[in-house]
């Protein structure tokens, strides 16, 4: 390599290195603490490679009181209003993108205003409305609000699915008999996979992460919390064991993980496609 | 078989009623979870509603007298300050940062590129409360890494320094989180939108002799500024609503050092029982943001208004 190439080979690849450290150290830490053993997390000289490993954590985490329920718990909710969500959007996805209506701008407007809706703002009222609709303390309470707050998201993204399947192709399966809907089913469905996926993954991890509406419509029902609120409580449940509290922030975060590293080019794809532009 | 159907209306003609029906359920949402709550919203703004109303439930309409109670606090515009300050320091970091991490990933070899952008993703995907509790851990008075390596490095000041304890330490530790966080969302859809610019451009601006700054002024910078503004008010918006972070590591403390405008009204309301000042402190965040939403939707008309 000429010293030329060198020159701007070296900073662009110390930069990017740099990045990637940064980027993975913390995720790294937690991993890294969850298996240490109680000793080397409670050290003044932390090691960056733990000398022993333990599942030692893990199993105190997954033993605490109300793990296998609130993790039950999180998963409802999550799947309830993702499904609720994309039921619902992908319905008005089709109206906006392939009719034509009065009042469908309009519509459009309300969605884009919806999705950014102050949320924070609004758990007073929820919160009081709930309790007057007995539905405090609710699973269900929480899929709601969930579904909410992910619908104008979904309605967008699919939106920009739906518009960029060319509608000659449903046209001609109804020319060869297929009623509108049996066309869009047959046809213009199974193309929309990538869309309700990268849909269904921003969903799930909206819900799956929420805090503020589990921690504060769930308050005397414990039962019905979820896991980030359990998450939150871990330090004064557990006193400073912190190995525990970075097993189950681990066991928390993986299938997140999981789902978004495995799906993330249909995520990036859902993006350009309309999420973001609008 | 439904194709033979009399019902079936005549082709190239929508249904009358099916668009209706389809975005029925999703404008009923809308109206009931989003519209109506913040309607009770407005609403308790304009009342004396305590904790006693919130039980007994005849509530009186008092007029503005919350807005001025809330104006009149010195707290509160200490707290609105704040607010600005906060977003606008973790705005620009996170501007800054990703626009640079764009366009390094650019550069990079295809393997290169890929570590990077998945290492991104892998951050993105980090919980909220996952991260703030990592967080918490990194920066223990006691046994966290970021003391025992500043230690190392010589500060020995930094020996069992309890970072939260000082309001300015705690701020600064959230604005780092939220910026780690919020660098990887950015960082990629700034990196897809430079993927865009065709690489013809970048020629005939070397070949006319430009250097890099030059470069991006001219030529990348005006080509990704649409999906730029876009992150921007994203951006604006999602840190002038970040409540889980500051909530779950110090709510708000120490003192009130890290109490920011959707903080504050959670505070007043639940914690003081005072929904109808909280309620007011959100109607004013709510006016703030829409300044920023105005230019959002500017923005977003001009880019693809042809579409709606």
């Amino acid at each position: 390599m000429s010293p030329r190439r060198t020159l701007r080979w070296l900073p662009l690849h110390a930069a990017a290195a740099l990045t990637v450290v940064i980027c993975l150290f913390p995720v790294y830490w937690m991993v890294a603490t969850a298996f240490k053993p109680s000793r080397d997390i409670q050290s003044y000289e932390p090691r960056l490679i733990p000398e022993e490993w333990t599942f030692e954590h893990f199993r105190t985490a997954v033993q605490a009181d109300g793990f296998a329920l609130f993790w039950r718990n999180s998963v409802l909710v999550t799947l309830g209003a993702v499904v609720l969500a994309l039921v619902v959007a992908l319905g008005a996805a089709y109206a906006v993108a392939r009719l034509r209506w009065r009042g469908r701008r309009q519509f459009v407007l309300a969605v884009f205003i919806a999705q950014m809706a102050p949320w924070e703002s609004l758990v007073i009222p929820i919160y009081i409305i709930s309790r007057d609709t007995g539905m405090l303390d609710r699973l269900p309470t929480l899929t709601l609000v969930y579904f909410m707050i992910t619908l104008p998201f979904t309605v967008v993204v699919l939106r920009g699915f739906i518009a960029g399947i060319p509608p000659e192709l449903e046209e001609a399966a109804q020319v060869d008999g297929c009623t509108r809907v049996g066309a869009f089913r047959r046809i213009a469905f199974p193309l929309l996979a990538p869309g309700l996926m990268a849909t269904s993954l921003f969903g799930f991890i909206t819900a799956w992460n929420e805090f503020t509406y589990a921690n504060f419509l769930i308050i005397k029902q414990q039962d019905s919390r979820t896991l980030p609120v359990w998450l939150s409580s871990f330090q004064t449940t557990f006193g400073t064991d912190w190995g525990a509290t970075m097993a189950a922030s681990t066991l928390f975060a993986l299938p997140a993980l999981v789902v978004f590293l495995a799906l993330q080019r249909h995520v990036t794809s859902g993006l350009t496609a309309g999420g973001v532009k609008g | 078989m439904a194709a033979s159907s009399p019902r079936r209306p005549p082709r190239g003609r929508p249904l009358a009623l099916g668009p209706y029906l389809l975005i029925a359920p999703a404008v009923l949402g809308m109206l009931y979870l989003l519209l109506y709550p913040f309607g009770r919203a407005l609403l308790i703004s304009f009342q004396d509603f305590r904790l006693r109303e919130l039980i007994r439930g005849d509530a009186e309409f008092v007029g503005l007298r919350n807005y001025e109670a809330l104006l009149a606090d010195p707290t509160f515009w200490e707290v609105v300050r704040r607010t600005f300050l906060f977003m606008a320091v973790n705005v620009v970091a996170i501007m800054v940062l990703a626009t640079l991490v764009a366009l390094m990933t650019e550069r990079l070899g295809r393997a290169g590129r890929a570590v990077v952008l998945s290492s991104l993703v892998l951050v993105w995907a980090v919980p909220v409360v996952a991260a703030t509790t990592v967080f918490q851990w990194l920066f223990h008075s006691e046994f966290g890494i970021v003391n025992a390596t500043l230690t190392d490095l010589g500060f020995d000041s930094f020996e069992g320094y309890t970072w939260l304890a000082d309001g300015r330490a705690a701020f600064a530790i959230l604005v780092l989180l939220i910026v780690w966080q919020s660098v990887p969302f950015a960082a990629v859809t700034l990196y897809s939108a430079l993927t865009t610019v065709p690489g013809e451009l970048y020629e005939s601006a070397r070949l006319d002799g430009a250097d890099a700054l030059r470069i991006f002024r001219s030529v990348t910078f005006p080509l990704v500024r649409p999906i730029f503004m876009l992150v921007l008010s994203l951006e604006v918006i999602w840190t002038f609503k970040a409540f889980v972070q500051i909530w779950v590591m110090t709510r708000g403390g120490p003192g009130d050092a890290t109490t920011i405008l959707p903080v504050y009204a959670v505070q007043t309301a639940l914690a003081h029982q005072r929904y109808d000042l909280g309620s007011a402190a959100s109607m004013v965040t709510v006016l703030l943001m829409s300044g920023v939403l105005v230019l959002y939707f500017r923005q977003l008309f001009r880019q693809e208004g042809e579409h709606l």
